[in-house]
């Protein structure tokens, strides 16, 4: 078996847009990081798998401003970055779809892209009077879906209450790649979807790295992980114990190397 | 390596329609009676409003009295002081909590108007502003407890509608002050003025223009989405950035001020200020929300069907005596639509889920 260290790859010459050196994080006596680095680079799909507890979420609550890691750094575009609260992140260009969705399911789908940043209309009536650019919003939420290639929302009217669990997560998706204008983090988006539905999400991943957004995908769905990702980061009690790529590895060498099974 | 994952081509054509309509698929499966249900989830003002129109003509067969204008311009007045309470408790239940305690703020503060601008001959301005104060300080205690004790609405409107209840009593020892020991401007609100006939008080005026500010604020600001947004979700709302704790602050706050307003209008309507007045105005405003369409799990409703909600109870309440009925059966009926309204309501969200 041949094995393929990340070290080796061509990617690594480039600047990593989101770059996460020796993260420390513990809880107590419990070690939620124990020195895991990171890297993510411009347009690719980077997935982060590992066991429950192996710290996938602690790393991507660090990156995110959701916690803040005891040691090492955090590197955006080159630059260090020391997030305090998820808006931090947030304003830093780093979206982050929960798997809770985070959407309002009485709000409709163009209010709920614009959740928290809505727009104002031009002059008075948005100035003193505080009136929101409902139209503008809208035609700028229709005109996101279409560069996702999300056509069953064309109505950015509907309530998010009637749309389907994969029409929601494409409104969550959506959301974060109006937004995300450097990196979009996606935490077990397909999680609570059926077969067709998680397919979609899928499709809207490979969409949004192809208009160039580089994204985190958290997943514990090997089929998903295997067929979206470019690199795949794994997590393994608190550290990184490889970073692999679909072509370099099968699925079964990630859960051996997950498991401890096989060491990179 | 023996099993080499292929991985599909990242081209990624546009997605056949037909597999992902899957809101064809769900429309397809509607039934008359969820289209009903449909209709009535989005807008949650149309049932109010079909009691309102039948509850009149009703009433206006059973007694031709009821049209008249005069009894109209009556009506218009008893519904002045719970609807502009109901805009109030509107935004407090929007947020999925609810206030108990506001006809004791709104008695609160109509008292502090009254002892301050009759008992100590304070100019009208100042009285005012010290009604104004103390609702707004009042709603900040409500929505400091709420936010920073993280206690539920309804436990800390419980008790501070018995704190209010018994500042009212300290501040007036208990007596009500007539409309005619108070400077004008503060009764103001009670005076009339004809249009076609009927006598419109300024008081409902001033519950109007409330009506139209808030709806407008509601629909077409952010805070108002906000609103929405905090009783929908807390923490979506929160995740999406949404300060939810100043949110909610904020609208105990906001609710503080129009209950001040309220106590202004209480005054006029009653040309009085009673500590007794507010006894069961507490629960006429959450009636008037109710069966307005505004749900009590927060998020979904409008503003102009507490209106409408206010209205169906004066309406019912106004109708019934003409009726010659006894006042428990105007309690009765007022019970009745209360629990019907809320049984609609599970009834319409059931439907979502």
């Amino acid at each position: 078996m041949t094995v393929i260290d990340s070290a080796t790859t061509p990617t690594e010459t480039r600047t990593p847009v989101l770059q996460a050196k020796r993260l420390v994080k513990t809880y107590g006596h419990v070690v939620g990081l124990d020195g895991v680095s990171l890297e993510l680079y411009p347009g690719e799909v980077l997935a982060i798998i590992g066991d429950n507890g192996a710290g996938k979420t602690t790393l991507i609550k660090c990156l995110t401003g959701a916690e803040i890691p005891d040691e090492g750094q955090i590197l955006l575009d080159g630059k260090p970055v020391h997030f305090r609260r998820p808006q931090d992140a947030r304003e830093a260009g780093i979206e982050t779809v929960y798997q809770s969705l985070a959407v309002s399911p009485s709000l409709d789908v163009a209010s709920n892209l614009y959740l928290g940043r809505e727009e104002r209309k031009k002059g008075i009536l948005g100035s003193v009077f505080r009136m929101m650019d409902t139209k503008g919003m809208r035609a700028k939420a229709r005109a996101e879906l279409n560069e996702l290639g999300i056509s069953t929302l064309q109505d950015v009217a509907v309530a998010v209450e009637n749309l389907s669990g994969g029409q929601r997560q494409a409104v969550a998706v959506a959301r974060a790649a109006a937004f995300g204008s450097k990196v979009v983090v996606l935490d077990e988006p397909t999680a609570a979807l059926g077969v067709r539905e998680g397919g979609q999400v899928l499709q809207l991943i490979k969409r949004l790295r192809d208009n160039g957004v580089p994204v985190i995908l958290i997943s514990h769905n090997m089929p998903h992980v295997f067929e979206v990702a470019d690199r795949i980061h794994i997590q393994r009690l608190g550290k990184r114990a490889a970073t692999i790529t679909p072509e370099s590895h099968n699925m079964t060498d990630a859960v051996a190397i997950m498991t401890g099974a096989l060491t990179v | 390596m023996s099993q080499q994952t292929t991985r599909p081509s990242s081209a990624v054509g546009p997605v056949p329609t037909s597999q992902l309509d899957l809101a064809q698929e769900f429309i397809r499966r509607k039934t008359p009676i969820s289209v009903i249900r449909g209709v009535l989830h989005r807008y949650p003002a149309i049932s109010p409003a079909v009691v309102l129109v039948v509850a009149i003509v009703v009433f206006g067969i059973i007694n031709g009295r009821f049209l008249a204008p005069a009894n109209l311009s009556l009506i218009t007045q008893q519904v002045a002081v719970i609807g502009t309470l109901g805009v109030a408790q509107t935004l407090v239940i929007l947020t999925a909590g609810i206030d108990l305690s506001v006809g004791a703020i709104m008695v609160f503060s109509s008292m502090v108007v009254g002892q301050a601008s009759a008992t100590h001959g304070f100019p009208v301005w100042l009285a005012l502003l010290l009604g104004l104060v103390v609702g707004l300080a009042a709603g900040a205690l409500n929505g400091l407890l709420v936010t920073r004790l993280k206690l539920p609405p309804f436990i800390v409107t419980l008790g501070t509608l018995s704190i209010f209840t018994a500042l009212t009593l300290l501040v007036s020892s208990g007596s009500t002050i007539q409309g005619n020991q108070m400077p004008e401007v503060v009764t103001w609100a009670g005076e009339t003025f004809r249009v076609a006939g009927v006598d419109i008080t300024y008081g409902v005026v001033m519950m109007i223009v409330l009506y139209i500010v808030v709806a407008f604020i509601l629909g077409k600001t952010a805070w108002g989405r906000h609103v929405y947004a905090v009783g929908d979700d807390k923490e979506a709302a929160r995740l999406t950035g949404i300060r939810v704790n100043g949110l909610l602050l904020s609208v105990y706050i906001a609710g503080g001020a129009i209950l001040a307003l309220g106590a202004w209008v209480q005054i006029g309507r009653s040309f009085a200020a009673s500590p007794n007045a507010g006894a069961d105005i507490n629960l006429d405003s959450i009636t008037a929300v109710v069966i307005g369409g505004t749900s009590l799990f927060g998020g979904r409703g409008t503003i102009w069907g507490t209106l409408l909600g206010a209205l169906i109870v004066g309406v019912f309440r106004n109708g019934l005596a003409l009726a010659g009925l006894d006042v428990l059966y105007q309690t009765l009926a007022v019970g009745v639509l209360v629990i019907v309204a809320v049984a609609v309501d599970q009834w319409i969200r059931k439907g979502q889920k």
